[in-house]
């Protein structure tokens, strides 16, 4: 996130799209509930009907992945009506005439018809946006998981800066980050591409600093994403493959496609706490600690870094994960000794200046968030305050790409994946929780009352589902979340799992697969009793 | 009876809510809300509310296990460690650093986070790690 948090409540505009805040975020929503209380003028954009859509004021029910459209036409509509920011724009940011240009392609009544949102509405949501005070973007994963969820991003961006609604508390781009810490994951350089505190791999001084401190030699080339992984490992060139905590035979799209590769490794070590369907490929099979079983940090979605304490022993026989590693590192000949997760935390950000100002010490009085480069530093709430981490902010050029596979006469329905309220991910977790099993024991796919009336369906129902990969079974759930023509479903159980549905098409720079749209058919098998 | 609150961070998703996890005579019992936490302030969600329940499940792997004759079999620490070692290390040196492939976790912590960069980095000479962020 730009920006912060508790900001959101002071916005005086919440732009809210492809995020099922209530139930994949409640403490952010929770914000937004504030915001509105407060007199914000709460936007909700998305093809469903999600629970905010009852609190909105304006509910834009766009056409799946139109977003770059929409969000072109948002900005003729701001240019044409002089609503845009010109100061902000020459100060602050390079590349808009090109913009301005680019736009011409995107009158409004073009990007009307391909994102199935009135001109009207267009120009409202543009007016109220531009023009409030402080309007804040906040987005997840119907944004990103498209194979154009770059340019969605992009195009948010984008708009921020043509109406100089960043670089101010509750304004900003504002990602919600979908687990406890996918943010920290990428800030400790567990990506291709960078080292902790994203310096670039590719960076002749910044290698050099880690192989004298690390004493080896490292790579400069930039190394393979997940779905990359998977590929080289059906051709032979990657023969093994470490997992730490992860399930990605239940959590990747196109299931068979992650199985086949899996099996294919020679060596394949899963670190986990609970068997999983990945355990099962495993060849060794090592058992961590959780989270309430060890000592260390986390970073939320705020950029927030906080401590995460020991508060129980774990089951005899299992190991927090950072000794193991370090017992491994030791026998592979890499300089391994830590008496502690603060003594792994300071070496890190010894070589990290985005973190260098934290330790276990300052975080005992809260979370801090970085940059936060000296330890009189207070930590930064919001970026880009007076000028952009690169200079000047940079406008893209972005055209509107369809999804790779849409519905047609063979499979005449589209499928989108997300959360449910009680679930995470593949219940490794929550389906070991009684409280939460309870909620929400059996999987459930939303499909429109109207095509329930058209198959004869009703609550319960079975229906064999069928896209060009695979097919499942599942019951289903009328009602009017989701439009006519599509179908929704989480991703939280094994028996009925979306991912054997999901295509491998992927975002060309982000290598986001397509979770958000692919196309299926459907018939029914059976009634519920 | 031992009793204790320990002040933590939810599992869940990235808001990173604070809570504390209430103990009794070493075990689990409950999960409050943090209520100076600047995130949650005093609140928590159905999920965080119920953190707690899986962490003495008796589902948890408590014994490392290695493949022998296509079943996973229980093996000492040792035995698993050792193995695991020596065989990444024999497929690095045949085949070079670029054979093998790391995944980080988003469920864990920073401080494993860099030890599992680290090892893929300085250990393989590979730039072979990622984890579910662009998942």
């Amino acid at each position: 996130m730009t920006n912060s948090i508790p900001e959101i409540e002071d916005a005086n505009c919440v732009f809210l799209i492809g995020s099922n805040t209530t139930e994949a975020h409640p403490l952010v929503s929770h914000r937004v509930f504030r915001a509105k209380l407060k007199g914000a003028t709460l936007i909700v954009i998305d093809p469903r009907k999600i629970q905010l859509t009852l609190q909105a004021d304006i509910h834009i029910r766009i056409k799946f992945g139109t977003d770059v459209a929409f969000i072109n036409g948002l900005m003729s509509a701001i240019l044409s009506n002089n609503w845009h920011d010109q100061s902000f724009i020459d100060e602050r940011t390079e590349g808009f005439d090109a913009l301005r240009e680019h736009l011409k392609k995107y009158p409004l009544e073009k990007a009307s018809a391909i994102c199935g949102v009135s001109v009207e509405d267009m120009i409202k949501v543009a007016k109220i946006y531009a023009t409030s005070e402080k309007s804040t973007i906040l987005y997840t994963l119907g944004i990103t998981e498209h194979s154009h969820g770059v340019d969605n991003v992009k195009s948010l961006g984008n708009l921020a800066m043509i109406t100089g609604q960043i670089g101010r508390p509750s304004t900003g781009v504002n990602p919600l980050r979908g687990q406890n810490n996918v943010q920290g994951a990428c800030d400790m350089g567990g990506l291709p591409n960078v080292y902790p505190g994203y310096q670039v791999v590719t960076d002749d001084t910044v290698r050099a600093k880690f192989e004298s401190a690390w004493n080896a030699k490292l790579s400069n080339k930039v190394g393979y994403t997940i779905p990359e992984m998977m590929d080289r490992l059906l051709d032979g060139s990657v023969k093994a493959m470490f997992i730490l905590g992860e399930n990605s035979v239940m959590s990747d799209p196109d299931t068979h496609h992650v199985h086949h590769a899996l099996t294919s490794a020679e060596f394949l070590v899963v670190q986990d706490i609970f068997r999983t369907e990945t355990t099962e490929l495993a060849h060794v099979v090592l058992p961590g600690a959780c989270w309430a079983e060890k000592d260390g940090t986390f970073s939320n979605t705020e950029r927030k870094m906080q401590r995460v304490r020991k508060a129980v022993e774990p089951p005899e026989g299992a190991i927090p994960d950072w000794k193991v590693i370090c017992e491994l590192g030791t026998r592979l000949g890499v300089s391994m000794t830590y008496d502690s997760p603060s003594a792994i935390y300071d070496e890190m950000a010894g070589l990290s200046p985005a973190f260098s100002g934290i330790n276990y010490r300052r975080l005992e009085a809260g979370g801090i968030q970085w940059p936060c480069p000296s330890p009189d530093h207070k930590g930064t709430p919001f970026l880009h305050q007076g000028r952009f981490t690169r200079g000047k902010g940079l406008f893209h050029v972005i055209d509107y790409r369809p999804n790779e596979e849409l519905p047609d006469a063979e499979f005449p329905f589209l499928l989108t994946t997300g959360r449910r309220f009680a679930h995470y991910h593949t219940r490794t977790m929550t389906g070991r929780c009684p409280s939460l099993h309870k909620e929400f024991p059996t999987p459930r796919a939303q499909i429109n009352f109207l095509d329930a009336k058209r198959f004869g369906l009703k609550e319960g129902d079975l229906v064999k589902i069928t896209s060009r990969r695979g097919d499942l079974t599942t019951p289903v759930q009328p009602g009017d979340i989701v439009p006519e023509g599509a179908i929704f479903m989480d991703f939280h159980f094994a028996k009925a799992n979306p991912n054997v549905l999901l295509g491998t098409s992927l975002d060309p720079v982000s290598k986001t697969p397509d979770y958000k749209v692919c196309a299926v058919k459907f018939e029914k098998i059976s009634t519920q009793g | 009876m031992d009793y204790k609150l320990v002040r933590t961070t939810c599992p869940y998703c990235g808001c990173g809510c604070e809570m504390m996890l209430e103990v009794a005579n070493g075990k689990l019992i409950g999960t409050f809300p943090s209520k100076n936490s600047p995130m949650n302030q005093g609140k928590l969600c159905i999920k965080g509310w119920n953190a707690h329940e899986f962490v003495h499940s008796p589902e948890r792997l408590t014994k490392p296990l290695i493949r022998k004759n296509g079943e996973l079999t229980e093996v000492s620490w040792d035995e698993a460690l050792d193995y695991t070692a020596s065989r990444l290390g024999e497929i690095r040196d045949a085949h070079g650093g670029d054979s093998v492939a790391f995944l980080t976790s988003a469920r864990c912590t920073n401080e494993e986070s860099y030890l599992m960069q680290k090892l893929c980095r300085a250990g393989f000479g590979t730039n072979h790690v990622d984890h579910c962020a662009r998942l």
